[in-house]
């Protein structure tokens, strides 16, 4: 692909993106679609589903932000989702264990009581802002070890694969402190209020919903600014953007940390909504499926991420309960296919009809 | 710039985000302290208006744990069929709905909210790993429904809700180390996967050791999955214990014994006493790799009695000659007898019927006769202790000669006082 | 003393095994830029080709000879099959290919489960193979012999190739400089792949080598996967000797951290040490100095 074509297909989306008319109906509509029409059909059961999905779509718009926009494809997304996920659950059970108590299952193992990194989580205001800083801050370092070292590619989405690797390593061979391969579950109270009230997890739900439209409203102000360009032109030539005078590992770093930011708050949410996190969450094989939605739904846009993240998980669920092995076939296949032959995703064959071209709007993201 | 209106729009909908936050965090459920709260634990839904009943059936049909669980979902449909066709539970027919629970903790808490609440089933059978079990127990207990789980575990949990028709700690782990003592042993390594299991088994193991003057000469856990054993044989090797303790889990296994053999041990020099390693693993290890070493389980498919031997015929007519019964698999099969009979005692479907009508309800399953404990929901079994023959079956070498009351929480052990803390 | 040698040679042999499972993927990944996700299921066509190789045969001794030519063959098929439909068409999307491989890789996992069915199965070893032998005092494991051995053969072999073989110089040349090696005449197509042939082929080698080290389950190269690229990572793009060295500090590594600590902490501080050694040398152990910028 010559430079110009991909300059054309950049324009192209961000035209695309401006158009103020699709935005702020698909806004309305996903807000709409969320808080009303979705409480109104769904049982209890099938909300608490939907509220699952929803945060799999955080994880999927920071997915798309960094890899779709900045060309980082990370295979590692399951690490800032657990740590997330495990500062709220490890709240949560200090905080049904009462003012000084041990969660039940550390007795289990071993009579040490409750490790000295577990005290500051007693408190709901620190882990609120653990949850928010802590995934970012992990991001930032890693990010600026290694872009400014210039690793990047392939290089990047191993280290971050073995980074996932070793997370669940440890949170399996540490089952006094982290639940092992359990993990963490039977929560009781989420700040106080009852998990097992149906108001209360219909709350939730709502949280979830409105968090995923801020992070969407956040990305998109994030890819219509000017760093969002520089992002996109990191994407697309390095090289160019340092003789321009930019720094590419600046501007990656951010888009990693936002990313990372999302992939965490989306795993406090789960914890409450789902009741319980475990190793098997945050691992590789989960950290690569939260890609599949993305690649499906067309990495680049703003909707494509979360209605793809939102739809596969969706099917996993309905289609793994009637055909188990099917489904993996299935799920196989619509990867490779989608991305050898369909690179932009779903959203590309909306794009391709609107603007009558002929070129997907994906560039070399290596 | 932007147009105006989509930036006004664009606010709206940040200005409705935030609000549905705070909306949410200023929800008016009720509180933890609370004590109804404005809607408690969903009423039953389960429907016994019809000449059938819906019992959920939620087995890891795909992932790693498939390979063993896919068995107990045989052996359970197995029963499903002979209680149907003898004229089914209180009249009524049973049927089956299937799950997969994926080999995922969060899987099996899903699934298993989904059988309760949508499907409205009876009671649920499965779960295998105590990941598993842990992962659903919150969902039964809340829901106030029934599992039946049919595995072996470490102990020290009893819920109203779950019934245990494996075996606890003192009907496995406990005889088998009176089984080495009695050998002779004076010393032993433990070797385990890293995860719940082996880490409390080790716990009670090092206890239990201490008050019988056992020497443990070593203790080493690998990874879920990991593959590779020569460090840790070389290390069970160096420290010469007289007998190896066993919980390792699934495939490490197969590369465990490999290994154990390529240097030079055997039964004969440094016997490994396993107690997840049944019938249906001993293909995948090999039997020239494991051949002669003990295991402890309550049933081996070699059991000589009427009910073992008509549950042998009927399993391998039903799904091929090739194929083997195990411990858990039949532990499975009796878990659904067991929940008909107290269905029958109690004449009634309901949750509460059936806890109160569990007490000292027994079946002639294929391991022995088996009776439940009203108070903690485990079974009381007889322990056996095997040996692998050559043909890949497991002979019995040792029995406790009648059944063993059930303590998860070895409160009768005084060594074991620590252990509950 | 016996400790200081067992774990040497512990350590040689956990690094043979990775360089085997990564021998293959060094090949491809250096010269096509391919990241290969379902390379670890080639490897476990490999070990499931033993078994059926056993099943007809019967003899173990035969079978192991049989099997490590035709899994070769199944290997490379595989991977040419894979190469000739999907990659071909994604070389300038080099991270892509790591996606589609991820599905390619799922769907060979099912396929296994479908027709060998869930359960592990058991190549047993043939006799010369089995147990322990003695050298100076010394007992070391017969089958970790063998695969140490296996593995230095294919490493000469493919290097020797490379530098000798006409195909090699292709290869290299390719390595080095795509553009002038195909204006100099030289079919890239046609190298890709036999590259493509001769890495998933190895792959396939290295699963008839794992038989003998444990189960053949269709979860078998997921095991490896990760370890193998990290050696390759670590050994540096296009450099057979890089992956060498890797591969052997890898598996020493492994195998010392994990006599003074335990396995799961020595596989983190493994992985750590990854991390960390690439921030010094991002381009692994030896760079390949080309003039095309990259």
């Amino acid at each position: 692909m010559t430079a110009a074509t991909r300059v054309t297909a950049a324009t192209r989306v961000t035209a695309l993106l401006r158009s103020r008319y699709a935005v702020g109906l698909g806004f309305l509509a996903a807000a709409v679609l969320l808080f009303a029409v979705a409480p109104l059909l769904l049982s209890g059961f099938r909300l608490g589903q939907l509220g699952r999905y929803l945060c799999l779509a955080m994880v999927a718009v920071g997915i798309g932000l960094a890899w779709g926009r900045g060309g980082m494809l990370t295979l590692g997304q399951g690490v800032f989702f657990g740590i997330g996920a495990y500062l709220m659950a490890m709240h949560l059970s200090l905080a049904d264990a009462g003012p000084g108590g041990t969660p039940a299952f550390m007795t289990l193992i071993s009579s040490d009581g409750v490790p000295w990194w577990w005290e500051p989580f007693r408190s709901g205001t620190v882990t609120v802002l653990a949850i928010l800083v802590l995934p970012a801050l992990l991001a930032t370092v890693l990010g600026l070890a290694t872009f400014r070292r210039r690793v990047r590619g392939a290089y990047f989405a191993i280290l971050s694969q073995a980074l996932a690797a070793a997370f669940a390593i440890l949170l399996v061979g540490n089952p006094a402190t982290t639940g092992g391969s359990t993990g963490l579950n039977n929560f009781v109270g989420f700040f106080g209020f009852a998990l097992r009230d149906p108001v209360n997890r219909q709350m939730l739900y709502f949280i979830a919903a409105g968090v995923l439209l801020l992070m969407l409203v956040v990305a998109r102000q994030l890819m219509v600014s000017r760093y969002g360009e520089l992002l996109v032109a990191c994407r697309d030539s390095e090289e160019r953007v340092r003789f321009l005078g930019y720094d590419p590992a600046t501007v990656k770093t951010v888009a990693f940390a936002v990313a990372a930011l999302m992939a965490g708050v989306g795993g406090a949410l789960f914890v409450p909504i789902v009741g319980i996190i475990s190793p098997n969450d945050v691992g590789v094989v989960p950290s690569i499926a939260l890609l599949i939605g993305v690649a499906i739904g067309g990495r680049t846009t703003l909707a494509g991420p979360v209605l793809g993240a939102i739809v596969v998980a969706w099917a996993a669920t309905t289609l793994s309960e009637q055909f188990p092995s099917g489904w993996t076939y299935a799920q196989g296949l619509m990867f490779m296919l989608v991305v050898a032959f369909l690179p932009g995703g779903i959203a590309s064959l909306v794009t391709l009809r609107r603007r009558r071209s002929a070129t997907p709007a994906v560039g070399r993201t290596a | 710039m932007v147009g105006s209106g989509a930036q006004r729009m664009r606010r709206a909908l940040a200005g409705l985000a935030v609000l549905s936050l705070s909306l949410g965090i200023a929800g008016c459920g009720a509180r933890v302290d609370d004590a109804g709260g404005s809607g408690d634990t969903a009423a039953s839904c389960v429907d016994t208006s019809g000449d059938s009943v819906k019992v959920g059936l939620l087995n890891s049909r795909s992932g790693t744990m498939a390979i063993s669980e896919n068995t107990v979902y045989n052996s359970l449909a197995l029963a499903a069929e002979q209680i149907n066709a003898d004229g089914g539970v209180l009249g009524k027919q049973l049927e089956i709905v299937a799950e997969d629970g994926a080999s995922e903790p969060t899987v099996f808490a899903e699934k298993a909210q989904k059988l309760i609440q949508s499907d409205c089933v009876a009671a649920v059978f499965g779960g295998w790993t105590s990941s598993s079990r842990k992962a659903m127990l919150p969902v039964f207990e809340s829901n106030d429904a029934l599992l039946f789980y049919p595995v072996q575990y470490e102990g020290l949990e009893s819920s109203e809700n779950i019934f245990y028709s494996g075996a606890t700690t003192n009907q496995q782990i406990i005889p088998a180390l009176d089984y080495l003592k009695e050998q002779g042993a004076t010393s032993l390594f433990l070797v385990g996967s890293d995860y719940v299991f082996p880490q409390t088994a080790n716990k009670i193991i090092k206890a239990y050791a201490e008050d019988a003057g056992i020497e443990i000469l070593g203790e080493e856990y690998a990874p879920l999955g990991h593959t590779d054993f020569s460090t840790i044989t070389a290390k069970v090797r160096d420290a010469g214990a007289d007998a190896v303790f066993n919980t390792l889990n699934g495939d490490s296994n197969v590369a465990f014994f490999k290994e154990y053999r390529a240097l030079g041990l055997t039964a004969e020099t440094m016997p490994v006493m396993s107690v997840s390693i049944a019938e249906e693993e001993v293909g995948g290890i090999g039997v020239d790799n494991i051949v002669g070493q003990p295991v402890a389980w309550n049933y081996y498919q070699t059991i000589d009695t009427p009910e073992n031997q008509k549950f042998v015929a009927d399993f391998k007519a039903r799904y091929g000659d090739d194929k083997v019964t195990s411990d858990p698999m039949e532990a499975a099969y009796t878990s659904m007898f067991l929940w008909k009979a107290m269905v029958e005692k109690a004449d009634s479907f309901a949750v509460p019927d059936v806890q109160a009508a569990a007490d000292s309800v027994s079946f002639d399953a294929p391991e022995g006769t088996v009776t439940v404990n009203g108070d903690n929901h485990h079974l009381a079994k007889t322990s056996l202790v095997g040996k692998i023959g050559p043909d890949g079956l497991i002979y019995t070498e040792w029995s406790s000669g009648e059944p063993i009351e059930p303590d998860p929480y070895l409160e009768s052990y005084p060594w074991a006082s620590g252990l509950t803390g | 003393m016996d400790t200081l040698v067992t774990q040497i040679f512990n350590g040689l042999s956990v690094g043979s095994i990775l360089l085997l499972a990564a021998l293959g993927l060094a090949l491809t990944f250096g010269q096509m830029g391919v990241i290969n996700m379902a390379h670890g299921e080639f490897i476990m066509a490999g070990a499931y080709t033993a078994f059926v190789v056993q099943q007809a045969l019967g003899a173990a001794g035969l079978s192991l000879l049989v099997s490590l030519p035709l899994a070769f063959a199944v290997g490379g098929l595989l991977g040419v099959v894979l190469e000739a439909t999907l990659l071909r068409r994604m070389y300038h999307r080099p991270l892509d290919t790591l996606l589609v491989t991820w599905g390619v890789s799922l769907v060979l996992q099912q396929l296994a489960r479908d027709v060998f069915g869930t359960a592990g199965v058991d190549v047993p070893s043939p006799a010369w193979l089995s147990g322990p032998v003695e050298i100076l005092g010394f007992t070391f494991s017969r089958s970790r012999m063998f695969i140490l051995l296996l593995a230095v053969a294919a490493v000469t072999t493919v290097v020797l190739a490379l530098r000798y073989t006409s195909l090699g110089r292709r290869i290299r040349a390719t390595v080095q400089n795509r553009q002038l090696a195909e204006s100099s005449g030289i079919s890239t197509r046609r190298t890709d792949m036999l590259t493509f042939f001769i890495g998933s082929g190895l792959a396939g080698v290295a699963g008839v080598a794992l038989t003998l080290m444990g189960s053949i389950s269709p979860n078998l190269g997921t095991s490896y996967i990760v370890d193998a690229f990290l050696v390759v990572i670590v050994g540096g793009l296009g450099q057979l000797r890089g992956a060498i060295i890797a591969a052997f500090a890898l598996g020493v590594a492994q195998s010392w951290l994990e006599y003074s600590t335990t396995a799961s902490i020595a596989k983190v501080l493994v992985l750590a040490a990854v991390v960390a050694f690439l921030q010094f040398r991002p381009q692994g152990i030896f760079r390949l100095r080309t003039r095309s910028l990259v």
